[in-house]
């Protein structure tokens, strides 16, 4: 019993967090920017927040993961670390030479005070940024929001620093990827070819951190969207963002500059989230949903009604980050299980909102709570007070699931012990079949385990 | 010559070398910061303190400073405890905007607070990150109040990462370990006895370290930090010796204790069989007032080695005139894996470290053969091209270099914290050569193109 100690008595805490459902902005910065074709990360800090980045995130895509640091010693910390980025960016370009940098800062460069956009200006403005390079930024202190808005602030950092807009309208519309695996937005991509829609979707992590072995280790692998292209986004008709909290501000930064007006969705997760997505992007791009779609849709429906005896009233809890969770949620309630604890580390009041708006109807008495002091922690002290049939969530999830004996499926960002999320979808109706399935071995292995022999059934 | 091969970031060509005939000169920089601009595989002064410690299972671990610290450093590493687990555990202050200019005082103050009364833990180490070194928070007056109103050792770590490497955070580690050192009553411990040091139970691998020493007749009073406890740690100043394995981690406690409690100590390395054997019969040399524990070595080794060898012959068959590649954290693991990895037939063509000192590198040197290249501080951009053009079929690394070594085609050994089963003593010898084995022949690369799509 490695949670022992976690009691059932909940007590108010003051500010600490035990066993966090978040982690810190510069990795979500350092995964968006892995997006665009030819970039380098780079993070603007000391050594170690960089390892521990790149670290999470090979465990988690079992790929490698390139990004280069400012190295701070203490003379940074006392002379500020203009001098070590500037350096870092001439080193980069000369040994590295990647298409672009995509600098992010740190807790200790932000409680420095430097200022990224002064320096890279004053990086460019010295004849350190190769012709036909680029250096992008985005300030992203940990000790605000989580890794979600680490990703929302980078996004919106690239969109606001190269969109442009031309003469050309071009009849095509943006789609801002919030933190998906690479699997999804292959799916979206896959969505957007059937109903023919012209699409321009970034950043783009296909063929980043889903590659094949090649017996070769390209530092910049071939997926991604190209700084070129990206400069064209201001002459797209429209913009769709998918999700709240990590698309949303890069499709109002596009707006601003450029003015692409934009309709946000979530991540289409689920049958109500993929039909307002299908409908968002049928109405932006002008084209039909194709029979073959609604066949899709229909399948997924079918395996529903198939198995619905199985879902009802099933009690889980989920937690993750807010884009994921949200239209999760949704869908849950749609098979007709009841998400009973719903938490999320990752600060903000639209969340909550959001989730009252899905679950008071029908879970009225759902625990739900994001931000300070969510953490693991609570969660399973809502569980042990209330118990459920199921536990949705990222890796860390395992240690109440096996505490609690509880089936667990993993969902979510980082998943350090098992594979696929990266190679399977969970967006569309049939990232939805995925998740049914999953949902239903959970459930029914459960149910095959516990039965007594003469209620051992074959046919299920 | 290499130089002209690989594109070399101008101010690390110093710390790249190839080890030729004639060549007298060496001179390798090394315990040098990374460049700026670096994709260095380093860690930081936090990053050395937390993996040392974590081991100590009864107490508190509390990373003062924003999330992601913590969040990253939780429960990465397999280092197994036979009772308590709170090291398993994330605590975190989380610092918010508000606590960056105001300070976190007060919050770790009442943190420290919650959690003793919840967990009962025997110590607690508060680890300052870096953002503790630039706000100021005095985290030494707060563990001393805490220390007072809750009757228990309550230690700050100084980690703050920007302040050197993973070696300083060792030295924070020690210190902060020395602290508890010599609080405990010595009562009834044996003259033949010694501590374990630097071995952290990885997988389990004290357990067989321990193992062995008692069958030697020799009593274990600590392992630091392996499967740790902070009663043992508090009394092991009453060993007649301590054994410590590994470059840098421990080797400053030992320093210290020697100095403050006259307890001696000596070096070890647990990998390999002559490795592993010569640390035996170091330690029953240590105590050869009583000649039977000589014997008793002697002949645990001649047993071990015995049973193994057999067992070996299958791996070593397989694996002659294969190619090494090893990249580790210190440099002292690398010589072990070197004699290893010969044992099995193997040639190194790459040794390189994160964090190995001149006597390290000049050590490296004269235990390496003609051409091999030896690297500091390097990067996955001049591994794999080293790795390619010396045609290597294994790397021995940790977990940023597991998955190039696979694009690459080549088999890995992780010989870091993402071991699963144990790499030490004897036994550790048949499963890393079972390990290397496996992953150089395994079936998947019959359809892997190798070496850059060439082989
Ligand atoms: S200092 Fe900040 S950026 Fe670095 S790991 Fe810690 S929380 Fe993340
Ligand atoms: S903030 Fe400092 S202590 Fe924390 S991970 Fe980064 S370098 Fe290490």
């Amino acid at each position: 019993m490695l949670l022992r100690h976690t009691t059932k008595e909940i007590k108010e805490r003051e500010g600490l967090t035990i066993n966090p459902a978040k982690t810190c902005q510069p990795i979500g910065a350092m995964y968006a920017a892995l997006g665009i074709h030819g970039c380098l990360p780079h993070s603007h800090g000391s050594q170690g927040c960089c390892s521990y980045h790149r670290s999470m995130l090979t465990r988690h895509f079992k790929e490698p993961v390139m990004a280069a640091t400012s190295s701070f010693t203490e003379g940074a910390s006392v002379f500020g670390g203009q001098a070590n980025l500037l350096q870092a960016i001439n080193n980069i370009f000369t040994i590295y030479d990647p298409e672009l940098i995509a600098v992010h800062s740190t807790c200790l460069s932000e409680t420095i005070g430097d200022d990224l956009k002064q320096i890279v200006t004053k990086a460019k403005d010295d004849g350190k940024v190769p012709e036909g390079k680029e250096v992008t930024y985005a300030s992203t202190p940990s000790f605000v929001g989580s890794h979600v808005t680490g990703y929302a602030n980078m996004v919106a950092g690239m969109t606001q620093q190269f969109a442009e807009k031309s003469e050309t309208q071009l009849d095509r519309t943006n789609i801002v990827a919030g933190w998906m695996e690479p699997s999804d937005i292959r799916e979206i991509k896959r969505l957007a070819k059937e109903l023919a829609a012209e699409i321009l979707l970034y950043p783009d992590v296909t063929d980043v951190l889903d590659t094949p072995q090649t017996g070769k280790h390209d530092m910049y692998p071939k997926g991604g969207v190209t700084v070129e292209q990206m400069k064209t986004l201001g002459d797209s008709k429209s913009t769709i963002s998918l999700g709240n909290f990590t698309a949303e501000a890069a499709a109002i930064a596009l707006e601003k500059k450029c003015g692409v007006g934009f309709v946000s969705e979530d991540i289409p997760v689920g049958i109500s989230a993929t039909d307002r997505f299908l409908m968002a992007l049928s109405k932006a791009a002008g084209v039909e949903i194709p029979q073959s779609i609604t066949d899709e849709r229909g399948r997924l429906v079918d395996m529903i009604t198939d198995m619905q005896q199985y879902f009802h009233g099933k009690k889980v809890a989920v937690f993750g980050d807010p884009d994921w969770i949200v239209p999760l949620c949704e869908f849950l309630v749609e098979l007709d299980m009841k998400p009973v604890h719903v938490l999320s580390g990752t600060p903000g009041k639209r969340l909550d909102k959001r989730l009252h708006e899905l679950l008071d109807m029908d879970v009225p008495d759902a625990n739900i709570k994001n931000g300070a002091s969510a953490d693991l922690f609570l969660l399973h002290q809502w569980i042990k007070n209330e118990p459920v049939d199921l536990l949705i969530g990222n890796t860390h999830g395992k240690f109440i699931a096996r505490d609690e004996d509880i089936p667990f499926i993993r969902f979510g960002f980082p998943i350090i012990d098992r594979v696929g999320h990266s190679y399977f979808p969970n967006v569309g109706y049939s990232g939805a079949m995925r998740i049914v399935e999953k949902l239903l071995m959970a459930i029914m292995d459960r149910q095959d385990r516990d039965a007594p022999e003469e209620r051992f059934e074959l046919v299920m | 010559m290499i130089m002209e091969s690989i594109e070399i970031l101008e101010g690390r060509k110093k710390q790249i070398y190839q080890k030729e005939q004639n060549t007298e000169q060496f001179d390798m920089t090394c315990d040098t910061k990374s460049l700026s601009g670096s994709v260095s595989q380093r860690a930081c002064v936090f990053c050395g303190s937390r993996v040392v410690l974590y081991p100590v299972a009864d107490a508190l671990h509390v990373v003062h400073g924003p999330i992601g610290c913590a969040a990253y450093t939780w429960d990465i590493r397999g280092a197994v405890s036979s009772g308590p687990e709170l090291h398993r555990m994330s605590f975190s202050t989380d610092l918010k905007e508000m606590d960056v200019i105001y300070g976190g005082e007060k919050k770790l103050y009442a943190s420290l607070i919650e959690l003793i009364d919840q967990y009962q833990p025997k110590a607690a180490f508060i680890y300052s990150t870096c953002i503790i070194g630039l706000i100021g928070d005095d985290i030494d007056a707060v563990c001393k109040k805490v220390t007072q109103e809750k009757d228990l050792p309550v230690l700050p770590v100084h980690s703050e990462g920007f302040k050197g490497t993973k070696k300083d955070g060792y030295a924070a580690a020690c210190n902060a370990l020395m602290k508890i050192v010599g609080t405990g009553s010595t009562e009834g411990i044996s003259p033949y006895s010694l501590n374990i040091l630097g071995e952290f139970n990885l997988a389990g691998e004290a357990w067989i370290i321990k193992d062995y020493y008692e069958q030697m007749g020799l009593e274990v009073v600590a392992t630091v930090t392996g499967d740790g406890r902070v009663d043992d740690i508090r009394r092991c100043h009453g060993a007649s010796l301590n054994v410590v394995q590994c470059s840098g981690s421990m080797l400053k406690l030992a320093k210290m204790m020697k100095e403050k409690y006259g307890v001696p100590y000596i070096r070890v390395s647990y990998f390999g069989i002559e490795d592993m054997s010569k640390a035996l019969y170091d330690v029953a040399k240590h105590f050869n007032k009583k000649p039977e524990i000589m014997d008793k070595a002697k002949k645990l080794v001649s047993k071990e080695v015995s049973e193994m060898y057999p067992k070996l012959a299958k791996f070593k068959k397989a694996l002659n005139g294969k190619r090494a590649a090893i990249y580790v954290g210190g440099a002292f693991k690398a010589f072990s894996l070197i004699k290893a990895l010969r044992y099995l037939g193997m040639k190194v063509v790459l040794a390189g470290s994160q964090t190995g000192n001149k006597d390290d590198y000049n050590m490296l040197k004269d235990l390496c053969d003609e051409g091999t290249v030896i690297v500091d501080d390097s990067n996955p951009v001049e591994l794999s091209k080293f790795v390619l053009e010396k045609e290597a079929d294994l790397i021995i690394g940790g977990v940023k270099e597991r998955p190039i070594a696979y694009k690459l085609g080549v088999g890995f050994c992780d010989h870091n914290h993402e071991r699963k089963i144990p790499l030490a003593g004897f036994v550790g010898m048949f499963n890393f050569a079972r390990e290397v084995y496996q992953s150089v022949t395994s079936p998947v690369w019959q359809f892997a193109p190798r070496k850059g799509g060439l082989g």
